[in-house]
């Protein structure tokens, strides 16, 4: 059996099309998929019921969902049932309102806000354990400084530097710090809070 | 919770209420706040169009009683049935179904659910049909689902006896389906010490749910299966899974079922935003070559009238979607037919020409669209689904609505402006021409395919014809599924059912089980090929053990083949693994105990589809069919629906 590609189906006719139609010599215009625009962190805070199970949830359906989350937080809020968490992944706009509107198919999830554009409160912690002895102790002492950062154990090779900031602070400190030679980093991820009165926690107050 | 925070959930990110791209919605939502983020934020989280009026009381009303839908149908207590012992989970569970008005069930008994089948006999109104594989259970409880729109019901035992269950757990998730699938487990304190048939199900089940429950506790066992079949049928249907340990089952239940729901994360908005129906119906007085792209939603939303009322009231022709088979009348002068990768020629030029697309319950699903940059380039798409996830999220559409098809077209219809049938008469005849150049395939209606076999497009069109189009049609997946979708001629809502997302071989057979006990009234017929009848051939037995009336059409080629057609169209011919023996069909019917007939020839066709219908009881059609014989048109993976494979046509050999 002999089969060819056939270029049927193609636009109408010129005489029977509505008149903003393209000609029919000319190619159709081409249909915009949806986002494909540029990608940028943006961060998401979801309250969502306080379930065993519901942060497996939520891991699982960014994952299945080809979502790249960057940082995780979870924790309590004021209201035993409800725990919240704050996340940041990269993805153009339509992408993370995708995300979100798939976070809301979710039972367990009450409220899921985009907060990246607003006024908020951004921080991190972060636990640097730095290579440091007598010689150059006063310098990475001095770095912290500049960082407001604090110096939570020392020992005679070591110390380790608590850090808080954005995530761009810590990933600054951090970089003076690696020339010292950083044995152990922990970070906690980002946690956010929108700046005012306005309480995301009460809108979902029952 | 209260109005103002039901109103701000389908604000936060429900497109319908945002403008008219569905892009900017998180974008403008975000910065509609004051600068100092206060009052404005504030503004945001309570906002709702038209809040304090009557439409908003009237949204926020049918929503609490949304939620009151627990299940209240009056059932017998275990008293009242005379029966002497102590009430367990295992009596929740089964007046649980009842107050949900489920009659029928599909099972398969193991260790951990015998608790459950030990109490069964207390609830003789309560009929369970033991299936002969629990993928047969799941598929039966989906096709029951999709033929009555009730919710169907599967049960399965813990380890084999579940993951057994989950291809057809993932098929009614892809399609939304109501579903209750139930497991057993081990006891509690045996959980996660990879005890005998211990499997983390619930851990498998998660992402192809709609939700799912792990039940330690007889006392929760009311409350979830209330929330489950809530869940389940409300908003965007799917399925709910409920995995009950042993001990859950056997433990002592007091707890009374509950008679209102408390789940503040889940609230479907049913109800269009009217600006975004109002900018519809703008559209459609505008358009002059509108079409309707009808889906499943139309058929699960029980919205046929109101499809009918738009397309004739502003004559618009209607295509549909696989799964919105059956949505429209195919007799109807308005009908197109089915569009997509193995669509009408003619339905495909539709789209590609419109300048308006009303999609109504459906997903622009790949096999629809094809290569999305030119898909329908012409047209501004008005795009209604229950889903806010759905809209956007293949397809960038110009006027998102997002709520129940059937209100959203209610609400519509009074606003679109009566179109006079001049016209579209240009409009419309241009269609009519492209449909009989693309109907016009040689052998279509003259029973051999043109190696002088049979031919599988006739004998699909002949059992539609000889049930009065009245019958249930279901389809296994492949090639007989786009023969049955394209050829049997479906005038009667939900008389057709396919396997579309998920694409589930062997969903045939059991399917049609569940579909002809939903509706005992109606003929019901499988259509499937050999491939996926060898997957679930066993359910042969349920038909005759369970007296269920299926009639099989076999159409056999001897090939997987879909998998054929491909290697020979893209694969260059590479014929590998797709040739197929099978049995000797009517002895293997006969076997079972089912009636077997067999025609080879056109002219067999009617007597062996009228001996089979005569049959009191199930049957079998073999019908052997050519082997080549290909579904066209067909639109290669990765083009578009402009760029479709058609069959050439030789002029016989002399």
């Amino acid at each position: 059996m002999s089969t060819t590609g056939n270029p049927g189906g193609g636009p109408a006719p010129a005489a029977s099309t509505a008149s903003h139609h393209a000609p029919a010599h000319t190619a159709p215009p081409a249909r915009a998929l949806p986002g494909h625009g540029e990608s940028h962190r943006h961060v998401l805070v979801a309250i969502v019921l306080n379930k065993p199970g519901v942060l497996n949830r939520v891991a699982s359906l960014m994952r299945a969902r080809n979502f790249n989350i960057e940082t995780l937080a979870v924790s309590h809020t004021d209201q035993p049932e409800v725990s919240r968490m704050t996340i940041t992944l990269r993805g153009d706009d339509v992408a993370v309102e995708q995300a979100a509107k798939q976070l809301y198919r979710l039972i367990d999830v009450l409220k899921v806000q985009d907060v990246t554009s607003d006024p908020t409160v951004e921080h991190e912690i972060a636990l640097i354990k730095v290579r440091a002895d007598e010689r150059n102790r006063g310098e990475v002492l001095t770095i912290a400084e500049m960082y407001r950062a604090r110096v939570v154990d020392l020992a005679a090779e070591s110390l380790i530097v608590e850090a808080t900031g954005t995530e761009a602070e810590v990933d600054a400190l951090i970089a003076l710090l690696r020339g010292f030679g950083i044995k152990e980093l922990v970070r906690s991820g980002t946690v956010v809070m929108s700046r005012g009165a306005g309480s995301i926690e009460e809108a979902v107050k029952r | 919770m209260g109005t103002n925070d039901d109103a701000s959930r389908a604000n936060g990110f429900a497109p319908d209420g945002a403008g008219r791209s569905p892009t900017a919605t998180t974008a403008t939502a975000g910065r509609r706040g004051t600068a100092d983020g206060t009052a404005g934020k504030r503004d945001r989280i309570n906002h709702m169009p038209g809040a304090g009026t009557a439409r908003a009381e009237a949204i926020s009303a049918g929503r609490r009683e949304m939620l009151s839908d627990a299940g209240r149908k009056e059932i017998k207590s275990l008293a009242e049935r005379g029966v002497k012992r102590p009430r367990i989970g295992a009596d929740a569970v089964c007046e649980a179904l009842l107050r949900q008005g489920v009659s029928v069930w599909f099972g398969y008994p193991g260790g951990v659910v015998l608790p459950l089948y030990d109490v069964l006999g207390d609830y003789p109104e309560l009929r369970h049909i033991l299936v002969r594989h629990e993928q047969g259970a799941a598929h039966a409880a989906d096709g029951y689902a999709r033929a009555t729109g009730e919710v169907g019901v599967c049960l399965g035992t813990s380890g084999p006896g579940a993951t057994n269950l989950v291809t057809g757990i993932g098929n009614a998730m892809l399609d939304s389906i109501p579903m209750i699938a139930i497991t057993g487990n081990v006891v509690a304190s045996l959980l996660g010490k990879d005890a005998f048939q211990e499997i983390d199900i619930t851990g498998i089940t998660l992402p192809c749910t709609k939700h799912n429950y792990l039940v330690r506790d007889a006392n929760d066992i009311p409350r979830v299966f209330a929330e489950a079949f809530h869940i389940a049928r409300t908003g965007r249907p799917g399925p709910v899974h409920i995995d009950l340990t042993k001990d859950a089952l056997m433990g002592a239940c007091t707890a009374e079922h509950p008679e209102t729901l408390d789940l503040p994360g889940f609230k479907p908005n049913f109800e269009g935003n009217y600006r975004q129906i109002k900018l519809a119906a703008q559209e459609i007085a505008r358009a002059e070559r509108p079409v309707i792209l009808a889906g499943h939603g139309v058929l699960i939303s029980d919205a046929t009238e109101e499809l009918r009322e738009l397309a004739e009231k502003a004559q618009i022709p209607v295509a549909h979607t696989l799964l919105g088979v059956s949505a429209i009348d195919e007799t109807n002068p308005l009908s197109l037919g089915f569009v997509g990768m193995h669509g009408w020629k003619h339905v495909n030029r539709t789209i590609q020409s419109a300048d308006l697309l009303i999609a109504l319950g459906m997903r622009f699903d790949d096999r629809v669209t094809g290569h999305v940059p030119t898909f329908a380039p012409y047209a501004r798409i008005v795009h209604v689904d229950i889903d806010p996830a759905e809209i956007g999220k293949n397809v960038a559409v110009e006027i998102p609505i997002v709520g129940d098809v059937k209100r959203v077209l209610r609400a519509l219809l009074p606003q679109v402006e009566p179109v006079a049938p001049e016209r579209r008469a240009a409009y419309l005849a241009e269609i009519a021409e492209w449909r009989v150049e693309s109907e016009k395939a040689p052998w279509h209606g003259a029973g051999s395919w043109r190696n002088g076999q049979l031919s599988a497009d006739y004998v699909v069109t002949k059992i539609g014809e000889a049930s009065g189009h009245d019958a249930t049609i279901v389809a296994d997946v492949g090639q007989n599924q786009m023969w049955a979708a394209r050829y049997a001629g479906f005038r009667r809502p939900k008389s057709h059912i396919s396997s579309g997302g998920l694409g589930t071989m062997g969903f045939g057979l059991p399917a049609a089980m569940g579909a002809a006990i939903g509706r005992p009234d109606k003929e019901t017929w499988a259509i499937v090929g050999d491939g996926g009848l060898q997957m679930t051939v066993q359910e042969m037995m349920t038909l005759v053990q369970d007296h269920i009336p299926v009639k099989i059409a076999l159409l056999d080629n001897h090939k997987l083949g879909m998998v054929r057609q491909w290697q020979e169209l893209v694969y260059a011919g590479n014929y590998h693994s797709s040739h197929l023996l099978g049995p000797d069909w009517v002895k293997l019917a006969e076997a079972y105990g089912v009636a077997g007939f067999r025609a080879t020839t056109p002219e067999e066709v009617d007597g062996a589809i009228a001996a089979a219908r005569a049959v009191d009881g199930p049957a079998l059609v073999h019908f052997v069919i050519a082997e080549q014989q290909n579904v066209f048109p067909m639109m290669p993976a990765g083009k578009g629906l402009s760029d479709l494979l058609e069959e050439q046509f030789e002029e016989p050999k002399q």
